[in-house]
This record gives C-alpha cells, structure tokens and sequence, in this order.
C-alpha cells in the first residue's frame, strides 16, 4: 500500500521547486498544478494550490494536518449528482 | 474479581484469551504480554494471584493503548480526516467505503440496512 521509505516522499520536482523559491522570496501565490500525484511537503504550508480536478483547477489552502496527503487527495475527480428522480435534499454541515 | 483496564472481567476462560477482550487487546499482544510476564497462558483468570493480576496492569499502563484512549485516538484521527477535506474524509461523512471497494452492490456494513428505491428494475436471472 504505502511508499518505500527508503525513496522517501514524492513531489513533482516542479513543483517543489517553484513553491521554494516562493517560500525563499516570502511571496505567496496561488500555483496551479496537474501533479495530483505530489505529496504535501511541510514546506506547502500556508500555500493555497490550485489542483486540477480534469476539468478545473480547485483551490486548496494547505494546512499543517495535510502534510503527508497527496494533493490529488482534496481535489474530487467525481461528480454526483444524484440519482435520476431523487429529490434533492439540502444537506447542512456536508461541505 | 479480575478488573484490568477499566471494566473487563471475563471470568472462566484461560487469561491468553480473557485479556483479548479488552479493546486493543488481541491474542498476539496478549501472548505477549503473558510471555514477558512469565505467566502461564493456560491459568483461568479466576486462579489468578493478586501479584499476577498487577504485573499484566504495570505491563498494560506502561506498553499498550487500550480501551478509552485507543477509541479516542481512532476517533480524532478521522475527524482529522474530515476537517481536513482530503477524499478519506469525505467518504467517512458520507457513510460510504472509504477504502475503494465498490458500492455498487454490498458496502452494506457502512451504508446500513437497504433502501429500496423505488422504479429500479431488479437485475435480472
């Protein structure tokens, strides 16, 4: 299930890169992203990334408690609308 | 008689298997916990001596997470997952799998007793 440890955590190179040299330059951007596949590194924190989801980007503010999810994680890449004939229901407290 | 860990006290059965029902508890840790103890695994819990009794206590306390912590630490960490938005979170607050298995058919244990829906076309023979 879980990654080798010994490769250690994965992040598209790009990505890290760019979102260190924001972190070197105190600059806070949002950056759009395709790479699901990357890891949250600690260095994230306080950054809002805008995940591709194959259709749009969502907009995602990093927090501490994410850090060791992939991005791909908070970007659903299903929509639902419901069953045909269904009434819809107003959830409350389902975000 | 046997009080361990808060509120667990089978009585007849040989303690290898009592302790095991105790949250947290399954027959590999409680093997060993009667190994480090040098118990005898075989012993019903109601022939154990006090001494007995304490040594698997002082072991518990100070190796293991049992019971109301170990509940409250599976607890926390899915609210961690459902404040934090990520797809794991999600599907605990929807009541749905939330390790891929399908759901087109069964995924009853996390969806509860069935829902007819109403115009659906049983599947055919």
């Amino acid at each position: 299930m879980g990654r080798s440890l010994k490769k250690g955590p994965y992040a598209d190179p790009k990505l890290l890169e760019k979102v260190r040299g924001m972190n070197s330059r105190n600059e806070k951007k949002a950056i759009k992203t395709w790479s699901r596949r990357s890891t949250i590194f600690p260095d994230f924190i306080g950054h809002t990334m805008l995940v591709h989801d194959g259709r749009k980007h969502i907009p995602i503010f990093i927090t501490e408690n994410m850090v060791g999810h992939k991005l791909g994680e908070f970007a659903v890449t299903r929509l639902f609308r419901g069953h045909a004939g269904q009434q819809v229901e107003r959830r409350s407290g389902i975000k | 008689m046997a009080r361990i860990a808060g509120v667990d006290l089978p009585r007849d059965k040989r303690i290898e298997y009592a302790l095991t029902y105790i949250f947290g508890i399954g027959l590999p840790s409680s093997r060993r916990i009667l190994a480090s103890t040098g118990i005898n695994p075989d012993t019903r819990v109601r022939e154990l001596t006090e001494g007995e009794t304490s040594r698997i206590r002082e072991v518990l306390d100070r190796e293991f997470r049992v019971e109301g912590d170990l509940r409250r630490e599976f607890a926390l960490s899915i609210r961690r997952l459902m404040e934090i938005g990520c797809y794991r979170g999600i599907r605990h607050r929807r009541g749905l799998p939330v390790r891929g298995q399908r759901t087109k058919t069964n995924a009853r244990i996390r969806k509860g007793p069935k829902r007819t829906v109403a115009g659906k076309k049983k599947a055919k023979k």
